[in-house]
């Protein structure tokens, strides 16, 4: 979680990442900050985010970024 | 039938009134048969399109479906067997679900290949055959050869672009288990089909649409207002502001010697007006009927003349479409495994800062070049997506420069400082639309230049504007609809102005400002003949 | 308890109705004074828009109904026609009335009366089809709305113009907003008689000069689709029983050929119809003086032609189909003083 933390604050340092819930929704994450942190999370932790998994829902928190982390490990 | 002529209002309203008459179990398949009826009227040829199209991504999403549902028993039943014991590990252990998953996976993949690849195909053949021969035949002609590829004889059937990339994210969704596939197919074909999107659409996403296209609608005045006003407001957009200053674009656009310099700034403003008002309108109509029938939409514009550059620009115009783009293109695209490849080598070799935007910028190339030929089957509307790209690109670049001026001049967030973001995204996308307006990318290109080469503003007030087909009154209806436009849209920064009608306005007074507005459209509409009196004037014979 | 709650609902859902209903009562009401405000109003100029209308408002049943094209409305004179004989006529004709229309109008006409003598003007016979949607406009928008009057229109539309249009005049008539004047506020809701039973009394003279040489006919022949309707005026008349009669009137232009005329002598002879070439007979025995008689150079009748053609045809229909005067009706005695009246002024002032 941590990681992820610090992976978010590179894109945008100024966000609270522990209390937003509306990354995607609010705009606060475009599609150019989402494919940023979709290398960026193959990279550290080697999952493949596909395109199937490209919602808002999966994206609107730190937290629902890190269930999708979770789930794309435990399906590998 | 276009959303202006009479058999249209008609048709509307033959249909409207049959859905709240007729019983529940036929509500859904009079949508069908009259979308079916409508798209007849644009020419019974174009039904074998949408026919196909329909067929093809019906029989997909079906396939797609049941396959996920028996893979997914499958594995269930791999995994009891493995817990009682029962199969060898090399047939029922956690590797070989795996790779069984894996393959029925890449099945479903290969069905969704072969269905988007067919349904495009349609659209490719007769959308950019011609443009395809006739850039070959340019090649032909560079290269000192006589020989030329004659042209194939196909109309563009109506609306297949919209359709076509409906039917797609359809088959898509159901590949990406968004929801299971549509089994009724003349609850499918409806989906398609549905009459009010088929010309312009929205683009709307079967989950979405279908909660409420199917589902039959009691009568209720409420729904039908809000329906019918938004309705009346599109009209107003469309036949008092956009109709009517088409003319003065065409004189405009169809005399580029005539009119340069000045009059190319004249074309910009003139032209995002009726885009603007034309656009807009047809999707207010177009909601409009779908709400008075019940069913609800994805709104496909917000306020987009506000926006403060052009990246939101292109979220608040044509969302719909910009949100197709993005699911179905820049997402699979940018994260496909060869992107991240690419993108791991790039940051090696190139740097971090330029491995990072590499696949991004590389994928925003596919989607812009797409967005460009998805318009329009020519070179004017590649160009124009490429122009939107390249100042998207730009404007990402210097995003860290923005930010320093910002913080050393404190300007961010002032108002001034908005207007003009504003203002500088509207001029900028006038000016790439410049390519819709004009003949070809080079002439684009020249008249552009003109603004700054030929000084000719001074000639703006000496009556010019007034040879452009339209009268000093039908100027004055213009200003006065701007105006009318500008103020519904600061009104409705703060949400729906039809909210706050209904709850700050008795119904008689709501009555009254929509049938001003109704008479505002029958008499200031720039619709029909037009009435010459010269003509009525008896002649003897 | 709960019943008051409901009929309290009840209430309140008939209340709301009745308002509703109330408010599309008003909104039409105001759609409908803006539509009669920028219709063309034909007062003062190219009144003949308004010919078509007044047949409502004239009185008593008419002895003698007039159709036809600019050929009956300009040529004959209905208060000469009363003055000498006690004939209360009305002419049913218009601008370039073409034969269908005409035939919608007299169908019209008989759902209120019933003639004893229908008289047709045969020259608009040489048009086949649909001419001008101006004309169509002037000969069918002042009807009242019946079967007729659809098929009116139906027979008559040009290529551009619809139904809608001519149930909803506003959707033609609504760019006429920026060319108002004070004549469409003063006409507004009530017009001025402006013809004497659907005549047009005109009193100029310009004296009859060379005509422009007759081009040859590519088909000698009346067009089928004229010629059905002829045949649908011949047969409304025999069932109604009213006496057809056929006329040429003295007109010297649109050139009328042997060609056409044979045709109508034989049309008259297989139907035992009455036709009369006045344009024959229109200086030896009618008295028309092309010098002094005609307003536009031969084309239509001033007054004095008119009532020199009047006096003639309505000698004919007394002597051959016994038309009685209808002076010693009181009602109609009255209304034709006052159109009299009115006849002797705009004579007069128009020789002022």
């Amino acid at each position: 979680m941590n990681e992820l933390i610090e992976i978010l604050k590179e894109i945008h340092p100024d966000v609270d990442y522990a209390t937003a819930t509306n990354l995607v929704d609010g705009k606060i994450l475009d599609s150019f900050d989402i494919i940023s942190l979709v290398s960026e999370i193959a990279d550290k932790f080697d999952v493949v985010v596909s395109a199937e998994h490209m919602i808002p829902e999966n994206f609107n928190s730190a937290q629902a970024i890190w269930d999708l982390i979770q789930k794309l490990e435990d399906e590998e | 039938m276009l959303f202006t002529s009479y058999e249209f209002i008609g048709f509307v309203i033959l249909l409207v009134a049959l859905y709240y008459v007729l019983p529940k179990k036929v509500k859904w398949p009079l949508l069908l048969l009259g979308s079916y009826v409508f798209y007849y009227f644009a020419g019974w040829k174009f039904l074998f399109y949408i026919f196909a199209v329909t067929v093809i991504t019906y029989v997909a999403g079906l396939l797609i479906s049941r396959n996920k549902v028996r893979a997914d028993a499958r594995f269930a039943e791999l995994k009891a067997l493995e817990k009682s014991g029962s199969g060898s590990p090399e047939e029922v252990g956690k590797e070989a679900r795996k790779r069984y998953k894996e393959a029925q996976k890449k099945k479903r993949r290969r069905m969704m290949t072969i269905g988007i690849v067919l349904a495009l195909g349609i659209l490719a053949v007769v959308k950019y055959t011609n443009f395809t021969i006739h850039n070959i035949n340019g090649v032909l002609l560079a290269f000192g050869s006589t020989k030329r590829l004659g042209f194939l004889t196909i109309a563009l059937p109506m609306g297949i672009s919209f359709y076509t990339f409906q039917a797609v994210s359809y088959v898509i969704d159901v590949y990406r288990d968004r929801h299971e596939a549509q089994k009724n197919f003349f609850k499918y074909a409806l989906f398609v089909s549905f009459f009010p999107q088929l010309v312009q659409g929205p683009i709307s996403r079967y989950g979405d649409l279908s909660k409420e296209l199917f589902t039959p609608h009691k009568f209720s005045g409420r729904v039908l207002e809000r329906g019918l006003q938004r309705v009346i407001w599109g009209y107003f957009k469309k036949v008092v502001i956009a109709d009517r200053i088409l003319t003065a674009v065409n004189s405009l656009i169809n005399t580029p010697e005539t009119y340069k310099g000045a009059y190319v700034f004249l074309v910009m403003m003139f032209y995002a007006l009726e885009l603007y008002a034309d656009f807009t309108g047809g999707i207010d109509i177009t909601i409009g009927i779908a709400e008075m029938l019940g069913i609800p939409m994805k709104e496909n514009f917000e306020r987009p003349f506000f926006s403060k550059n052009i990246a939101e620009y292109w979220r608040r115009w044509h969302i719909t479409m910009g949100t197709w783009f993005t699911d179905y293109i820049f997402y699979p695209i940018s994260v496909s495994g060869p992107m991240l490849k690419l993108s791991k080598w790039s940051r090696k070799h190139l740097g971090e800062k330029v491995g990072k935007r590499l696949p991004v910028y590389l994928a925003s190339f596919i989607v812009w070049f797409t967005t460009g030929i998805w318009h329009g089957a020519s070179w004017n509307f590649i160009v124009w997506g490429l122009g939107n790209f390249v100042v998207i690109m730009i404007s990402q670049e210097l995003e860290p420069l923005y930010r320093r001026f910002h913080k050393k001049f404190n300007t961010d967030g002032s108002t001034a400082y908005k207007s003009f973001q504003v203002g500088r995204t509207i001029l900028l996308m006038s000016a790439l639309r410049l390519f819709d307006c004009y003949r070809d990318v080079p002439l684009t290109f020249k008249m552009f230049g003109t603004m700054f080469t030929t000084w000719n503003w001074n000639t703006l007030g000496n009556g010019t504007l007034l040879r452009l087909g339209l009268v000093r009154s039908d100027y004055v209806i213009l200003g006065l609809g701007t105006i009318v436009l500008f103020v519904v849209s600061m009104i409705g920064r703060s949400g729906s102005v039809r909210d706050k009608m209904e709850k700050k306005m008795p119904l008689p007074a709501r009555w009254g400002i929509f049938t001003l507005l109704v008479l505002v459209i029958l008499v200031f509409g720039a619709y029909g003949q037009g009435y010459d009196a010269a003509q009525f004037i008896y002649n003897q014979f | 308890m709960s019943e008051i709650v409901h009929e309290k609902k009840k209430d309140r859902k008939i209340a709301r109705v009745a308002l509703v209903l109330a408010l599309l009562v008003a909104s039409c009401l105001l759609v409908y004074a803006v539509d009669l405000l920028l219709r063309p109003k034909y007062m003062g100029e190219v009144t003949e828009g308004v010919l078509t209308a007044e047949y409502y408002e004239s009185k008593g049943r008419h002895q003698v109904l007039f159709v036809g094209d600019c050929e009956v409305y300009e040529n004959f004179s209905t208060v000469q026609l009363w003055r000498e004989f006690g004939i209360n006529s009305f002419i049913r004709g218009g601008a370039q009335q073409l034969v269908w229309q005409s035939y919608y109008l007299l169908e019209d006409a008989l759902r209120y009366e019933t003639p004893d003598v229908v008289v047709f003007n045969v020259l608009s016979l040489m048009y086949n089809e649909p001419q001008n949607e101006a004309y169509n406009r002037m000969a069918l928008d002042g009807m009242r709305w019946s079967a007729s009057k659809w098929n009116a229109i139906k027979a008559s539309m040009c290529e551009g113009e619809s139904m809608i249009e001519y149930i909803f005049p506003l959707l033609r008539y609504h760019s006429r907003w920026n060319e108002l004047t004070s004549d469409d506020f003063k006409y507004w809701f009530t017009k001025d008689t402006v013809s004497f039973n659907g005549y047009y009394l005109r009193t100029e003279i310009m004296p009859a000069g060379a005509m422009p040489p007759p081009k040859p006919l590519a088909d000698p022949k009346f067009g089928d689709y004229a010629m059905a309707y002829l045949d649908l005026m011949t047969q409304l008349c025999k069932e109604k029983g009213i006496k057809l009669v056929l006329i040429k009137s003295p007109s010297l232009y649109p050139h009328w050929y042997e060609e056409w005329d044979a045709q109508m002598v034989e049309y008259a002879k297989e139907n035992d119809l009455l036709y009369i070439n006045m344009l024959d007979i229109a200086e030896d025995e009618i008295g028309i003086d092309y010098s002094l008689d005609t307003y536009d150079a031969g084309l239509h009748m001033n007054v004095t032609g008119a009532e020199k053609c009047s006096s003639y045809l309505g000698k004919i229909l007394v002597e051959k189909y016994g038309i009685k005067s209808a002076k010693d009706d009181p009602d109609l005695s009255e209304y034709w003083s006052e159109v009299e009246q009115r006849y002797d002024t705009a004579k007069n002032i128009n020789n002022l």
